[in-house]
């Protein structure tokens, strides 16, 4: 708490933050690290996240249209293959997430930058959320095609434990109640965690050869349908959408509650400025 | 790394636990009460245990290494003496490869050599014994480096136990799969011997990653 009593100094005007001089100060020292203020990052989110949450409906209501409407029906799977849909798009950002909560847990830890642990705890609940979701709509998907809810496939595996990975960081973190040492000691397993994933990775594939072999392979078609493509690219802009305003809302709640001491945020939750 | 640091911790840590003989021992009870119960939950098919008995030899060393992780570093914390320990330049690595050597050497030694014994009780074949063997031996080292880093960074929580298995187990699953594949290996006529050597290199890749790993994380648990 002390060390975020000092970096406060600089922003002593903060508890102006509403009103549109305090904005006008701030902009021209636009730099690489001005959004790593909490007070500017609060203001920022708050506009990035509804718009993200916008663009994301948009793009998911195109994409549910193209998919389920305009996209044919697969010629060896029939209707069920439409959910590849959500599947791909979700398998996608499960695992592009889990590297984006190592990447700001190695710059949190490098640059001693507090926003990025409050981005790299934010964006765990949402990276657990699409490695459930994907494995989710693979086994509603497996069950008409494979016949069966699950195998003991590479990819299902590796999916598998990247979920407990996810698992393992929202444990810890919530498990350590000094916030400071909680985001370090985060930070260092979602680290270790990201050099161990591809260990992780060839080890399921070798394991799963060595043994089994291909009894079971993704019954894709060769070659997809454009609109098939279109609508799949339409729900995957629309995953990474909603994931950067689920982001942004949670790592500004985040923020609020850590920053609760600063004259910023009291400011903020002050009686007269409720409604805004 | 500090060498000094090193003996000295690991030479404290074994005359600790020479101490406490009784509670040294309890890992390796552990390990064979755990395997032994799997004929009784599975059923005493010799078929069906020759099969299973490299993985749930291997399932029972990792959950028996997992649970004799927290008072790794518990009682030095508790007492100060942690904090004082990384006091010395360059402690911190030797802190952390002392106590994860230590702890291989009171609870991974023991498991491996209690593991032919469990082999012979789950049936499996002699010529199996030996790559079990090494692959365990080979393996147990791994489990007490990535297991250091869980005792380091759950140090004085809670539920530092249960923490611990969920946030090293993933971690460890390469491990398995090689350790338990090698004895598989023999068994459909193949040869261990890309298994332990995969096995070795993640031996070696811990052996250098772990102990930096786990006092980054002792200083975060101390600051």
């Amino acid at each position: 708490m002390t060390s975020s009593n000092t970096t406060r100094a600089d922003n002593g005007t903060m508890h102006t933050v509403n009103t549109s001089a305090a904005t006008a100060a701030v902009r021209p020292r636009l730099t690489w690290f001005t959004f790593a203020s909490p007070a500017n990052f609060y203001r920022l989110a708050g506009v990035l996240g509804p718009v993200c949450g916008v663009i994301a409906a948009a793009f998911a209501i195109a994409g549910l249209w193209m998919g389920l409407f305009v996209a044919p029906t697969d010629a060896v799977q029939g209707e069920v293959y439409r959910i590849i849909f959500i599947h791909v798009p979700a398998a996608w950002l499960s695992m592009v997430l889990y590297v984006a909560l190592a990447f700001w847990a190695a710059m949190g830890w490098f640059l001693n930058a507090r926003m990025a642990f409050a981005f790299a705890r934010a964006i765990a609940p949402t990276g657990a959320l699409f490695t459930v979701l994907a494995l989710w709509t693979g086994s509603l998907w497996g069950r008409p095609t494979w016949g069966t809810w699950w195998v003991w496939d590479a990819r299902l595996t590796s999916e598998l434990i990247l979920l407990f990975l996810y698992l393992g960081y929202m444990a810890l973190v919530a498990a350590i109640d000094d916030t400071r040492r909680a985001d370090k000691a985060g930070a260092l397993l979602a680290i270790v965690g990201v050099v161990n994933v591809p260990v992780i990775y060839f080890s399921v594939v070798w394991w799963n050869t060595l043994h089994q072999g291909s009894s079971l392979t993704m019954g894709k078609e060769q070659h997809m349908a454009s609109t098939m493509l279109v609508a799949m690219l339409l729900l995957t802009l629309a995953c990474w959408a909603y994931a950067f305003a689920v982001v942004f809302v949670r790592a500004r709640a985040i923020v609020l509650e850590r920053e609760a001491d600063s004259a910023w945020a009291r400011a903020l939750v002050a009686p007269s400025n409720q409604g805004r | 790394m500090n060498g000094a640091v090193f003996l000295a911790v690991y030479q404290r840590d074994l005359r600790l636990a020479w101490r406490r003989r009784t509670e040294a021992l309890l890992p390796v009870a552990f390990f064979l009460v755990a395997a032994s119960l799997f004929p009784l939950g599975v059923g005493p098919d010799p078929q069906v245990l020759k099969l299973i008995a490299p993985g749930v030899v291997w399932v029972c060393a990792l959950l028996a290494a997992m649970l004799s992780m927290p008072p790794l570093y518990a009682a030095d914390h508790a007492d100060g003496s942690l904090e004082q320990l990384l006091l010395a330049p360059g402690a911190g690595v030797a802190v952390a490869a002392a106590k994860a050597a230590a702890h291989w050497t009171i609870s991974g030694a023991p498991l491996v050599a209690a593991a032919p014994l469990l082999g012979l009780l789950l049936g499996l074949p002699a010529e199996e014994l030996p790559v079990l063997f090494v692959s365990l031996l080979l393996g147990t080292p791994i489990l007490s480096l990535l297991g250091g880093v869980g005792a380091a960074l759950t140090l004085g929580l809670r539920s530092a136990g249960m923490l611990i298995v969920l946030i090293v187990l993933p971690l460890a699953i390469p491990a398995l799969i090689f350790g338990a594949g090698a004895a598989a290996a023999v068994d459909a006529g193949q040869s261990p011997s890309p298994h332990l050597s995969l096995l070795g290199a993640l031996l070696i890749a811990c052996l250098l990653g772990a102990p930096p790993a786990t006092a980054a994380a002792l200083r975060i648990a101390v600051e």
